[in-house]
């Protein structure tokens, strides 16, 4: 793989893929040279897809809009339109768009080299780099991605077997929740390793995940984390002491 | 009359926070609001010219003592702490709430062509960006803004400070 490619994931979005393919090509904002710029969005698309990497709807919206302004280039240019002005040029749009994204992501680098508080310039005295907003902690909720990553890493040290005795137990999601619930009120909150820890077979660490899964999808619990690597929290899912009072 | 600066420098110095003008005034009503403000500039030079490892910055609406950018290697090798860093995402999403404040997501997504929610939430979290009460439109969109600290971890005095998007280029660190 060239590092080209791997250049695809630093793209923060169809606007900046769209730029950089205007930059790589030297042309003018203004007179964007759709057909060729909309070819190469696509072949963008396609290495992403072949490297896995998600494809976020965004970039598909943005894939229309530049087929439908190469549709409408196609069509004969009319002196006039409908309220009698001169049509505009199709492209503008998107040019416009382009440019004020284009400020703030400059906007964005030159912020960065500001002498920043806790990386440049230090205060007196040992607080944390960054202060918690009020009211909130320190842990940061995780994605299920990272949940799924974790679980993967228990069903990969999971050793099979060693002689012990296998019961078919009839297994249902139902009751792992029930089960996690019950432990979540019994503990106030647990890790993750922990809950997996005495699922005594794989398919019975398989459901607990699915249950815990589940329970985050309807928001009952949240998973936690201090830091990349760090141990992963379970906690219920709504905070009752006002989470939401920064103001 | 006394010299107002070893006063001025250690109130500066035992505050966490950057010690706003007002408070300042409030503690030294035996002066002059004029002296006040004469012995801090003339202090803020004292440290520049003596070109020590700290300086006093005046940001988000106050004085803080800091350790210079000169220095930053061996204080972060004191500190082993990771530096505060934010993705390309977090600082395009918060230059576009310091600029366009007060702001909704809508606005935000439209500007990067991308969903910002997850960004937001971060920056929430982060404490760079509040919730600055709702918008009077059909389902009453969040209205998001810039925090004091925001202020005070990218070294400004106030938002009109942030120098125009143009200007960028020209910025320089003390």
């Amino acid at each position: 793989m060239t590092g080209y490619e791997i250049r695809l994931n630093i793209f923060e979005g169809p606007l900046d893929l769209l730029l950089y393919l205007i930059r790589k090509n030297e042309v003018d904002i203004y007179d964007i040279p759709i057909a060729v710029i909309t070819e190469q969005y696509f072949q963008h698309l396609d290495r992403m897809s072949t490297l896995n990497l998600d494809i976020a709807s965004d970039y598909l919206v943005m894939a229309s809009t530049l087929l439908h302004i190469k549709s409408r280039m196609l069509l004969p240019v009319h002196e006039t339109g409908e309220n009698g002005e001169a049509e505009e040029d199709p492209r503008m749009d998107l040019a416009r768009q382009l440019l004020e994204y284009e400020t703030f992501k400059k906007a964005a680098l030159a912020m960065d080299t500001m002498p920043v508080l806790h990386r440049d310039v230090f205060p007196r005295g040992t607080s944390p780099i960054v202060e918690p907003a009020p009211e909130r902690e320190l842990v940061r909720e995780i994605t299920v991605f990272e949940l799924v990553e974790a679980f993967r890493d228990v069903l990969g040290r999971w050793k099979e077997g060693d002689g012990m005795e296998v019961n078919r137990e009839t297994l249902s999601v139902t009751d792992r929740i029930q089960e996690i619930l019950e432990l979540l009120n019994r503990k106030g909150s647990f890790t993750f390793k922990e809950l997996l820890e005495n699922a005594q077979d794989r398919t019975r660490v398989i459901y607990t995940f699915l249950a815990l899964l589940e329970l985050i999808k309807l928001r009952i619990v949240k998973a936690f984390q201090a830091g990349p690597y760090e141990t992963i929290r379970i906690r219920p899912g709504v905070s009752h002491a006002g989470s939401q009072t920064h103001s | 009359m006394q010299d107002l600066r070893p006063i001025l420098e250690a109130l500066i110095f035992v505050s966490d926070t950057p010690v706003p003008f007002q408070r300042l005034r409030d503690l030294l009503p035996e002066w002059d609001e004029g002296v006040i403000q004469e012995s801090l500039n003339s202090l803020v030079e004292d440290y520049r010219s003596r070109e020590g490892g700290l300086y006093i910055a005046e940001v988000s609406g106050g004085y803080q003592i800091r350790t210079r950018e000169s220095v930053r290697e061996w204080v972060r090798r004191f500190r082993k702490e990771r530096p505060f860093t934010l993705s390309r995402a977090a600082l395009e999403t918060l230059a576009i709430i310091a600029y366009r404040q007060p702001v909704v997501k809508a606005e935000v997504d439209v500007i990067r062509g991308v969903d910002s929610s997850g960004t937001l939430r971060n920056l929430l979290e982060k404490n760079l960006v509040r919730v600055a009460g709702r918008k009077d439109v059909p389902g009453k969109p969040i209205i998001y803004a810039t925090t004091a600290r925001f202020l005070e971890l990218f070294h400004l005095r106030d938002l009109s400070e942030l120098p125009t998007l143009r200007d960028w280029k020209d910025m320089t660190a003390p």
